[in-house]
């Protein structure tokens, strides 16, 4: 009986869609044995398809789903440090430790992300600028090789392996477990303070204040044009203390903490839905809606206020959507973002509110998308000649020595990926140490050329 | 008598908990902070669920290994384990049907797994809890144990013996107070389905077992889940064995 059968996947942004050999293992044994079988010539593993484009794809070729082995293995209640199958996805850690006074140290914009996905892809969150990303919090992980071989990496065993596996996209081995040690708090509740500005000079000078608040994002308002480009909601937080609970006059249990009901998005919007009236009132609206002040938020509304609602990637329509997320270092941001930014908003193409966010330095993993500066993420249409327009942000992006995040990416091309990446060689020497014959690759490392566009070797 | 026995603090056998409807029932009674005891053939499956459920439920769980098929076994393996308040039957086996039409080993393994295994274990769980007088006593059946089908009757037909020996199970207890549920799943998106195509209502064993552990609370006699294979069975069990034989599927 054949493991592995023919399914069509997409990721996030449901562009592209490919055919897929997919296999689900409920067992380690089952895995490892999937990792080595001939039915197929390379094989990538895949958690909850939260990445936007073709990171997660491999095109009719294997896909290991890792959410079955998503096993806790062991909790140290004194340091925090969790053990935990690579296939635990945030919600499960989130359900189980938030109420024990405990949470994650690095939070992504979704919490439907498995371990091993946010490890391959070097997550981070809206505190970036603080503590960096996951790879921070990462004790250990073992890796599964090509050769079935397990490996067992940390900053000192292993470290090559350690750095480029973490941001590594899956390509040098299958995570199958790891250890992260997370944070104590004393409430699930953020305080959370706003403040809106009216251009984008205002939104930096409010990021520059920030290097002592925790989180800190901003919404922008990314068809705002004239005076008014780049103005946004500056949203900032911080995990509430039992005393900010009491002077705020709250009641109930400081962490009580439930996964909500996601209200689901039925069936695909039609084309028409968003376009740039649509897209400009409710931008319009977002921005009125909120006024300076500071409050109590749960962790839901403030970390994810996406996830309330299921499926909300239908609402772009059946012909999916891209996120185009880049950063820019701080000598050059604000040049750069005015430049993306005026592109963006004269293009006519519908964006939604997007996020910009501030950074910390980059980190030794080789294809981390992290570095010191300002981060742009939007999402717009698959419509007609999106390809052409994200390529030419590509080229303001570059040209101001930033970089795209490949989580999101389904668009780039190998040439610029390369000028966005000069730690690519170094990347791809560990990998060839790891996986000399290629046996992990995806639909995305060949188009980037990461692996050879010919596939397997 | 189903107050005393089910609820926090209990204690709950699951018998083939490394299965893809067990895992989840398993965790949807640790999250209810029952205390758990699993068995199973695959130690080393055993061994990581059940540090999953300790740290989840925060709860007391113990792994014994069980293999079905070895009869003489389970007498000595429910002694074992005999402190329990109940017990959830949750192993069998899914043989591609056309390997088990020729193969009489791979036949008789999915007969008797699915049959025999399960009566020759009832058998003695029954006895006790008879002479405690207390217990729930849970078993996973099928849908597909209703009416036999073409291309599925060998796992049909043992399946539905095992049914048919709930029922008589459910009325011999019955005045000791011991209760029987039978639990009928349609299709169920495991790892035994995996890959198969055009399963009618596939559904998610995160909903599965919350059917049953639902089911159990009220004390159910059968639970169908999702719960319109009740109806689409109440149905076709109105279809002649002459029209019967002629439907392929």
């Amino acid at each position: 009986m054949l493991r592995f059968s023919p399914r069509e996947l997409e990721g996030w942004g449901r562009f592209p869609r490919q055919t897929c050999q997919v296999a689900r293992p409920e067992k380690r044994r089952a895995l490892q044995e999937l990792v080595q079988s001939s039915e197929v010539p390379s094989v990538l593993a895949r958690g909850l398809g939260r990445a936007y484009g073709d990171a997660a794809l491999n095109e009719n070729e294997g896909i290991v789903l890792g959410e079955k082995l998503d096993r806790f293995l062991d909790f140290d209640s004194e340091t925090g440090v969790l053990h935990l199958e690579a296939g635990v996805a945030n919600p499960q850690i989130l359900e189980t430790f938030v109420p024990r006074g405990w949470t994650l140290p690095v939070i992504p914009g979704t919490k439907f992300v498995t371990v091993g996905g946010a490890l391959a892809s070097d997550v981070h969150g809206k505190n970036h600028h603080r503590v960096g990303t996951i790879f921070n919090f990462v004790e250990e992980f073992e890796l599964l090789l090509a050769s079935g071989e397990t490996i067992v990496c940390s900053k000192t065993q292993n470290p090559e392996a350690f750095r480029a596996t973490i941001g590594g996209m899956g390509l040098t081995g299958i995570i199958t477990t790891a250890k992260l040690k997370l944070e104590r708090i004393e409430t699930a509740q953020i305080q959370v303070r706003t403040q809106r500005t009216q251009n984008l000079a205002q939104t930096l000078e409010g990021f520059g204040s920030d290097s002592d608040t925790t989180y800190s994002v901003a919404w922008i308002d990314c068809l705002a044009s004239g005076d008014n480009l780049g103005r946004s909601v500056l949203i900032r937080g911080e995990h509430a203390t039992l005393q900010d609970l009491a002077k705020a006059g709250f009641e109930g249990e400081p962490l009580d903490y439930e996964l909500p009901k996601a209200k689901k998005v039925p069936r695909d919007f039609p084309d028409f839905a968003l376009n740039p009236m649509s897209v400009k009132a409710f931008n319009a609206i977002y921005y009125a809606q909120h006024t300076d002040g500071v409050q109590l938020e749960g962790m839901e509304p403030y970390f994810w206020p996406l996830d309330a609602v299921g499926g909300w990637n239908k609402i772009y329509g059946a012909r999916g959507f891209v996120q185009y997320h880049c950063i820019l270092p701080f000598e050059s941001s604000r040049e750069g973002l005015t430049k993306l930014l005026e592109r963006i908003s004269s293009s006519g193409r519908a964006a939604f509110l997007a996020v910009l966010k501030l950074y910390g330095p980059e980190n030794k993993s080789p294809l981390s998308f992290p570095l010191a500066g300002h981060s742009l993420a939007l999402d717009l249409p698959a419509t007609e000649g999106i390809v052409e327009f994200c390529r030419e942000l590509d080229s303001i992006t570059v040209e101001h020595g930033g970089r795209n995040y490949l989580a999101k990416d389904s668009t780039l091309d190998a040439a610029t990926f390369a000028q966005m990446y000069p730690r690519l060689p170094e990347f791809q020497a560990i990998k060839s140490q790891l996986d000399p014959q290629n046996r992990f690759q995806s639909s995305l490392s060949r188009r980037l050329g990461i692996t050879p566009a010919g596939g397997a070797q | 008598m189903i107050e005393k026995t089910f609820g926090k603090g209990c204690r709950v056998l699951v018998v083939g908990a490394t299965s893809g409807i067990a895992k989840e029932l398993c965790r949807e009674f640790a999250r209810h902070g029952f205390n758990l005891v699993l068995a199973a053939r695959d130690e080393e499956e055993l061994a990581i669920l059940g540090a999953d459920l300790k740290i989840r439920g925060n709860v007391e769980v113990r792994v014994v290994t069980f293999d079905a098929l070895d009869y003489d076994s389970h007498p000595a393996f429910w002694e074992s384990c005999s402190d329990v308040d109940g017990v959830v039957c949750c192993f069998g086996v899914l043989t591609d049907e056309a390997t088990a039409r020729r193969d009489p080993k791979a036949c008789r393994v999915l007969i008797e797994t699915n049959y025999n295994a399960n009566v020759s274990l009832l058998n003695e769980v029954a006895n006790s809890f008879e002479e405690r007088k207390r217990g729930f006593i849970c078993v996973l059946s099928t849908v597909a144990g209703e009416r036999a089908r073409r291309s599925n009757y060998l796992y049909g037909s043992a399946k539905g013996g095992l049914t048919a020996y709930t029922e008589g199970l459910r009325s011999r207890l019955f005045p000791a107070g011991v209760s029987v549920t039978t639990v009928k799943p349609g299709p169920v998106d495991t790892g035994m389905t995996f890959g198969m195509d055009k399963l009618p209502l596939l559904a998610p064993p995160e909903k599965v077992a919350s059917d049953i552990y639902r089911g159990l609370r009220r004390g159910a006699d059968v639970v169908w889940t999702p719960a319109p294979w009740r109806i689409i069975m109440g149905l076709l069990r109105f279809v002649p064995a002459s029209l019967w034989k002629r439907m392929d599927f």
